[in-house]
């Protein structure tokens, strides 16, 4: 059992489990408190009309250096794309530039309150329009709103602005199409914004079915909804047969733009027959995923669709000054303010960094990246599909799976152990033992090789030690965890009155 | 690298795109920039705004200036919280688990429900999921929303509606600044609404019935979905003493700045019997193999990428960040501290309105009880009102008729017009608020 390590690299030890933030202090701990008070104050309830709490919530009262000790312990057991590689396919997990995170604390953009008037925040305008301007070239798709917080939101409102459309023509359909390959968000906005979802199976190469689909296609259909390049890092060679196919019958197509990384700079979505797309700005474009939020999700349409865009939108007048304005026939609103405008303050450093020619880099080494490792790997895992991935790629556990009986979940539990973050697994549903593998533009190529070799020694260890793989992780804060019993009894919060 | 994978230059790998759709010549943008440019263009951006925090501010309306304690930043600027993914891997996501299991635990302990998510984009979304989570709950469609919630809040619920599958009954009136309960009790009265959807405080600032709301509601077979603010909380009963089901809101008071109306984050809680119809992500409290205490992501048949189209919610990136900082707020505070803030932002705000009052230049239009945010109505024109004051470096509050022209408030135009909505925090101080007063007694 030597092969086993005792503490993941990247990580710092694990030193058992955790209290809980409410169980230390005491009554009398402080950290933070208001000035004194510099006004009369009589009856807090009366002053509330009655309505004052009777009984105060059970919050900690703990000192600052409890909480600093509290949170260093609770960051060290977690890992993020500074502790190691996190090729996480789809995600994008690629590096946070930190000038990004000092531009978005800067008191001329995280002091603006939304309603201050345009003429004493001209810059955060200006910025948005920047961004908005040049999410436009990068898509080919000259209609932008920034609106969309996430990705999900961001294809909700392109199907919203979809709808709209449809029904300005008096011909309000019911029906949209994905494949079997969607992330889950599409079919779920789908029904969110109430349309009826069909499934179309993809093709042997996890391409679109181009039959299947022009079967599916009928004047009820309001959008297809693809991801190119796709879930299993292929660019779907037919694209612009399927979008011209979705166009013969009235319906609109949709990118999900997940996946742009790959071809920043080499192809354009509206260039491709899209009409509308989001965006994840915490992918493309470098903006911390923050532990699972916040993105932005901006959506980017057609010059057809975009007097429907949800707004308000920023603009910029004929004398230079900048301001905020709705489209013609909008949707309306898809929440409050503007977007997460400390996201976009990121998102724009990073364009403006980069430039045109940087963008394009970012596609070529991301691109090169995964189709190193897919060459590096492929003689040691099943590789589906081929030759070129974009991307990303997606590998098969398959082979270890019927030969030692070692799974993918396994394999993605044992590479935790030597500090890398596994790949998506098991998904996309069409490849057995699913591997979805996304290096990023941003990891040396030490770190690539450093992956291939303990990804080709868990593959050895399979063979000879499954029962080590399949006990893995060995050195990992906690190890695999009772998902079943959380779910069977959900404890979802402390509970002040009992103390657990 | 490119001999390995067998080609001449990285660009060859892009022919697998047809010629047809490749982009030819690159992209008109400017090129790069050194990380020195970047950084003086970024500050000349920042330079030209000026921002609320740099100027007296009496906006409020959902965002608002609270003092962020230091130790916010310091925290949330932990490059293993801030530079990780969703925690799909427990065993290296037990600090972002744990952070969230705490979270939900202080938004339970606000707002008195059962169960919280782990946050969701804003209040304004929060609030939509509320609707459509009351409406899977009762099997009903048609939603009754009161004119005093937020006009952008209001909005964003329309526009899911039109989209999707519930259906707004007509609007019960504004009545002395709250909501009309005789029309409540009216429209409630056809028997299929799904959520009774109210604000306290409200817009105007104004204190609602919630206990007279909720009876209504439940009468009907509706469920209560309550929007508040949870620094007030700290000192306002919480809406599940009132019958709520669904309370939601925005959350960006608790150590968020405002960055220009966000990222802030909506926290949403309701009761433990509609669980399995909440939206979003939730985590639970487990063991690992080694019969360790452990946190997991949970519930997850609920989520969209195990359920697809018959998901809660098609939610899937949240705002963990944010509320990881509104963790870090309410521990930073504390349960005497917080209670501390919002008293003295509701002394202080009562403090400016008697001030404002005084100077013969503001009337109220109606008496109702309120937090730190109230309403009068200007004698003059607000816009112009509105440019003094800023040349004197006040925010002079926020206009109820700009707010007019994006949505209806439901109110008298004539009187609407006049109206002006004003946030006080315990930021500001008695002599700025005196100042204030006095400017604008000299307008």
């Amino acid at each position: 059992m030597t092969e086993k390590l005792t503490h993941t690299p990247g990580m710092a030890p694990a030193r058992g489990p955790r209290e809980l933030i409410f169980e230390l202090g005491s009554p009398e701990s402080r950290c933070v408190e208001a000035a004194p008070l510099d006004v009369p104050l009589t009856s807090v309830d009366e002053m509330l009309g009655g309505y004052g709490r009777k009984v105060a919530p059970v919050l900690p009262n703990v000192t600052e250096l409890e909480i600093m000790r509290h949170y260093t312990h609770l960051a060290s057991m977690n890992f993020g794309v500074d502790s190691g590689m996190y090729p996480l396919g789809s995600c994008t997990m690629k590096y946070n530039p930190r000038i990004n995170e000092d531009a978005c604390r800067l008191p001329g953009f995280a002091g603006l309150h939304p309603y201050q008037p345009e003429e004493t925040a001209q810059g955060a305008l200006e910025l948005m329009v920047g961004l908005s301007d040049a999410l436009a070239e990068i898509s080919g798709l000259p209609g932008v709103s920034l609106q969309p917080a996430a990705g999900a939101h961001g294809e909700l409102s392109t199907l919203m602005v979809f709808r709209a459309a449809h029904t300005a023509k008096g011909d309000p359909r019911k029906k949209v199409i994905i494949p079997d390959t969607a992330h889950g968000t599409n079919p779920a906005s789908v029904t969110m914004c109430g349309y009826e979802a069909i499934t179309i199976p993809s093709n042997e190469q996890g391409g679109v079915d181009l039959d299947a689909l022009k079967a599916a296609l009928d004047t009820d259909v309001a959008a297809f909804m693809l991801t190119n390049p796709n879930t299993v890092g292929l660019f779907d060679e037919n694209i612009l047969a399927i979008t011209e196919a979705v166009h013969a019958v009235g319906a609109y197509a949709y990118c999900d733009g997940a996946n742009l990384n790959a071809i920043l700079g080499k192809a354009r979505p509206g260039d491709m027959g899209f009409d509308g797309m989001h965006i994840n700005l915490h992918k493309t474009f470098s903006t911390p995923h923050g532990g699972g939020g916040p993105g932005s999700g901006p959506i980017c349409v057609s010059d057809e669709l975009a007097p429907f865009l949800p707004g308000p939108l920023p603009v910029e007048f004929e004398d230079g000054s900048f301001g905020l304005g709705w489209p013609e026939s909008t949707i309306g609103r898809v929440r409050a303010g503007y977007g997460n405008f400390g996201v976009m303050v990121r998102a724009y450093a990073y364009v403006i960094a980069l430039g045109a020619e940087g963008l394009t880099e970012v596609a070529e080494q991301a691109v090169l990246s995964a189709n190193y490792l897919k060459v590096r790997l492929q003689g040691t895992f099943d590789v589906p599909y081929g030759p070129t991935c974009m991307h990303e790629f997606v590998m098969s556990g398959g082979k270890q799976k019927r030969e030692s009986g070692v799974r993918t979940l396994d394999m993605a539990k044992r590479l935790l152990d030597f500090g890398f973050h596994p790949p998506t697994i098991y998904f996309p549903h069409l490849v057995d033992e699913a591997m979805m593998i996304e290096p990023t533009e941003t990891e040396p190529l030490e770190a690539l090789d450093a992956f291939v070799a303990v990804m080709i020694r868990i593959a050895a260890e399979a063979a000879s030690d499954p029962e080590l793989v399949k006990g893995s992780p060995y050195s990992t804060p906690v190890r695999r965890l009772d998902e079943a019993g959380a779910a069977r009894n959900p404890d979802l919060r402390w509970n002040p009155s009992t103390g657990e | 690298m490119l001999r390995a994978v067998g080609v001449a230059i990285s660009d060859d790998l892009f022919d697998v795109i047809p010629k047809a759709v490749r982009l030819e010549g690159g992209l008109n943008l400017p090129q790069g920039l050194t990380e020195i440019e970047l950084d003086s263009q970024l500050r000349a951006l920042a330079d030209s705004n000026e921002p609320a925090t740099s100027l007296v501010s009496f906006l409020g309306a959902g965002c608002y200036d609270h003092y962020i304690p230091s130790v916010v930043d310091h925290v949330i600027s932990k490059p293993e919280f801030f530079t990780a993914y969703t925690p799909y891997q427990p065993e290296v996501s037990q600090g972002t688990l744990q952070s969230i299991y705490e979270y939900q635990s202080m938004i339970c302990a606000l707002t008195g429900m059962d169960v919280s998510n782990a946050s969701m984009y804003d209040g304004a979304t929060a609030l939509v999921e509320g609707a459509l989570m009351a409406a899977r709950v009762t099997k009903r469609h048609r939603v009754l929303c009161s004119p005093t919630v937020h006009p952008e809040w209001q909005n964003t619920l329309v526009t899911y509606a039109d989209a999707g599958t519930l259906e707004i009954a007509d609007y019960p009136a504004v009545e002395g600044g709250l909501t009309s309960l005789p029309d409540v009790a009216a429209q409630l009265a056809s028997g299929d609404i799904a959520a009774l959807v109210v604000q306290s405080p409200n817009f105007f600032g104004g204190l609602e019935d919630l206990g007279e709301l909720a009876r209504l509601a439940h009468e009907a077979g509706a469920l209560l979905v309550v929007a508040s603010n949870p620094i007030l909380l700290g000192i306002l009963e919480p809406p599940a003493s009132f019958g709520a089901d669904i309370v939601v809101g925005e959350g960006q008071a608790l150590g968020n700045p405002m960055s220009y109306g966000g990222p802030g984050l909506g926290f949403f809680a309701c009761r433990s019997a509609h669980v399995r119809q909440m939206p979003g992500r939730v985590v639970g409290r487990t063991t690992d193999v080694d019969g360790n205490g452990a946190f997991v992501l949970t519930l997850a048949t609920r989520e969209q990428h195990i359920r697809r189209e018959k998901a809660t919610s098609n939610i899937c990136s949240n705002h963990a960040l944010n509320a990881l900082a509104a963790s870090v707020y309410l521990a930073a505070v504390g349960q005497n501290g917080l209670a501390g803030i919002a008293r003295a932002s509701v002394a202080k705000a009562h403090y400016l309105r008697d001030a404002l009052l005084a100077t013969g230049k503001f009337t109220s239009p109606w008496e109702t009880s309120f937090g730190y945010e109230f309403t009068l109505a200007y004698e003059g024109d607000v816009a112009a009102m509105h440019t003094a004051m800023l040349d004197h470096g006040f925010l002079a509050g926020v206009s109820v008729a700009d707010v007019e022209a994006e949505w209806p408030t439901g109110l008298d135009s004539a009187l609407a017009e006049h109206l002006v909505v004003f946030a006080v925090t315990e930021k500001r101080t008695r002599p700025e608020m005196d100042a204030f007063a006095q400017e604008v007694a000299s307008l």
